[in-house]
């Protein structure tokens, strides 16, 4: 039975085996020798990327861009404290929100020429690149969650002896932990874009890197092989924090109904 | 022996509307309420009989007049007045045990100490089956037992309930007044209820105190002849009830007027 319901399931993917069959049919057969150059097909593209796999040079890149994603990551949860203080105190609010209504709209990306005259080339610059990724949208989720707790759930903390710390860490950091883990998950997306488009120009290493490196000795195999993994790698993100979040808070469902 | 007394209180909220008239929710309060007694304040909605719980919790802060608590002044929300709210406000992310047990470990006591007490108090309310559940994964009656019991696990000198059992549909809510006897009558305690329903105020109380329309006033305090003894339909308690159902009516037509 289930065996057959996964079969089932498969039939989503049936457009999706068209265009890659056509996409082989036209590279090999329609394109002409420079065109397909251009455009290799599928099966040239899995070549490609067991080839790059296989040197190693693929994971190199991949670990590269993780470990800065990664470590940009770490900084960037300052957003958590601060938007917990944020939405707990209005004075800080009121001082801090025209800074970031003023800097949020600045799209990560065009921070990268000034990085580079700051940071140079290199890891510095990328993971700074990627921190403003992450940061603002940890922060504004932080803030709103905070603003949208229940305000009788605090009552009912303070009403059962709870101080400001217990019902900062008790009561508010906990109901607001949903939003603040959407505010993440939605962080390391901009923050993963944003960091191929950091390697593209600032980076000796990493999949942005990788790309690029191979678009000027022409082997499109190899950009699309990276450009099939900077999209993987950011749905695997995604469905990991997505699932943690599922397992490690089965309540989160209640509160958003 | 008085374990609560209001006196004078006066409330005055600053406009909400753009008229900027200040309403007065509450002129010139006074309340004793004695020790292991419980008076239900019942009056229509919009008479400032939640506004009274609140200040009574420290939720809000009285514009005239005090309030004290076992002859301490109330000026913040405290454990000694732990309130069960109309929408259970149980911590979603808590376990019913955690829940339960959210008070005790604010105030630092061992976990060997609330393990017993939180197993005492989910057997008196009836779940000590469900303590591993989630307040989602219960229904409505059963989270207000919960509610019950977290409030009453910190010994509070005052129960403070809000319209506990408005939320529910009629049968359960039958069932909940009864357990709410059944509760008291093994842990005696001091409670101040707010209903809008009169049956539940002359089934659960020694006291009840009928409050007048905007601005709020005591009206009359009545005290019920057989304290959770009554039996429906009997001519006393059509009696009491046809007293207190009249004394509600004649709030009736001035508030229409406003």
């Amino acid at each position: 039975m289930n065996y057959l319901r996964s079969m089932f399931q498969l039939r989503r993917l049936v457009l999706l085996a068209i265009l890659l069959a056509s996409w082989e049919f036209a590279s090999r057969y329609i394109l002409d020798k420079t065109q397909a150059t251009l455009l290799p097909p599928p099966s040239g593209v899995l070549k490609g990327a067991m080839e790059l796999s296989s040197s190693g040079e693929l994971w190199k890149h991949v670990l590269d861009s993780l470990r800065r994603e990664f470590i940009a990551f770490c900084y960037a949860s300052v957003a958590i404290p601060l938007g917990i203080t944020m939405g707990c105190f209005k004075w800080l609010n009121e001082q801090v929100d025209p800074i970031i209504e003023i800097l949020r709209p600045i799209p990560p990306i065009a921070w990268i020429p000034l990085s580079i005259l700051w940071f140079g080339v290199g890891n510095v610059q990328n993971q700074f690149i990627i921190f403003l990724g992450i940061f603002f949208p940890i922060l504004l989720n932080t803030i709103d969650a905070v603003k949208n707790v229940e305000p009788s759930l605090i009552r009912a903390a303070r009403c059962l002896g709870a101080g400001d710390w217990n019902v900062i860490t008790r009561v508010i950091l906990r109901a607001a932990l949903p939003q603040i883990t959407t505010g993440i998950r939605i962080g390391l997306g901009v923050g993963w874009m944003a960091l191929v488009a950091a390697e593209l120009v600032g980076a000796n290493s990493g999949l942005g890197f990788l790309i690029n490196d191979a678009r000027t000795v022409l082997r499109t195999d190899f950009i699309l092989t990276g450009m099939l993994a900077i999209g993987l790698i950011g749905l695997c993100l995604d469905r990991i924090i997505r699932y943690s979040a599922k397992t490690l808070m089965p309540w989160a469902r209640s509160l958003n109904s | 022996m008085l374990a609560l007394k209001v006196e004078k209180v006066k409330k005055i909220f600053p406009s909400l509307n753009s008229k900027g008239q200040e309403v007065l929710a509450l002129d010139d309060v006074s309340l004793e309420v004695n020790k292991n007694e419980f008076y239900s304040i019942l009056g229509h909605s919009g008479c400032g009989k939640t506004t009274l719980l609140n200040l009574i919790a420290g939720f809000e802060v009285p514009t005239s007049g005090r309030i004290e608590c076992a002859g301490k002044l109330v000026s913040a929300p405290g454990a000694d007045r732990s309130m069960v709210f109309q929408d259970y406000a149980l911590f979603p992310w808590l376990t019913v045990y955690d829940n339960i047990a959210f008070g005790l470990k604010i105030k630092g006591m061992s976990s060997s100490e609330i393990d017993q007490v939180v197993t005492r108090f989910a057997a008196l309310v009836g779940l000590s089956q469900f303590t591993g559940h989630y307040p989602h994964q219960l229904s409505g009656g059963m989270r207000q037992r919960v509610s019950i019991a977290r409030a009453l696990v910190v010994d509070p000198t005052v129960l403070l309930m809000d319209e506990p059992f408005a939320a529910l549909d009629a049968q359960n809510r039958g069932m909940m007044q009864a357990e709410m006897i059944r509760i008291l009558n093994e842990e005696s305690k001091t409670v101040v209820l707010v209903t809008h329903s009169i049956e539940e105020a002359i089934n659960l109380s020694d006291v009840i105190v009928v409050m007048t329309r905007r601005p709020g006033r005591v009206k009359k305090i009545i005290r019920v002849p057989e304290p959770r003894k009554m039996v429906e339909d009997t001519p006393a308690y059509l009696e009491i009830r046809r007293q207190i159902r009249d004394l509600i009516a004649g709030e009736h037509d001035v508030s229409e007027t406003v």
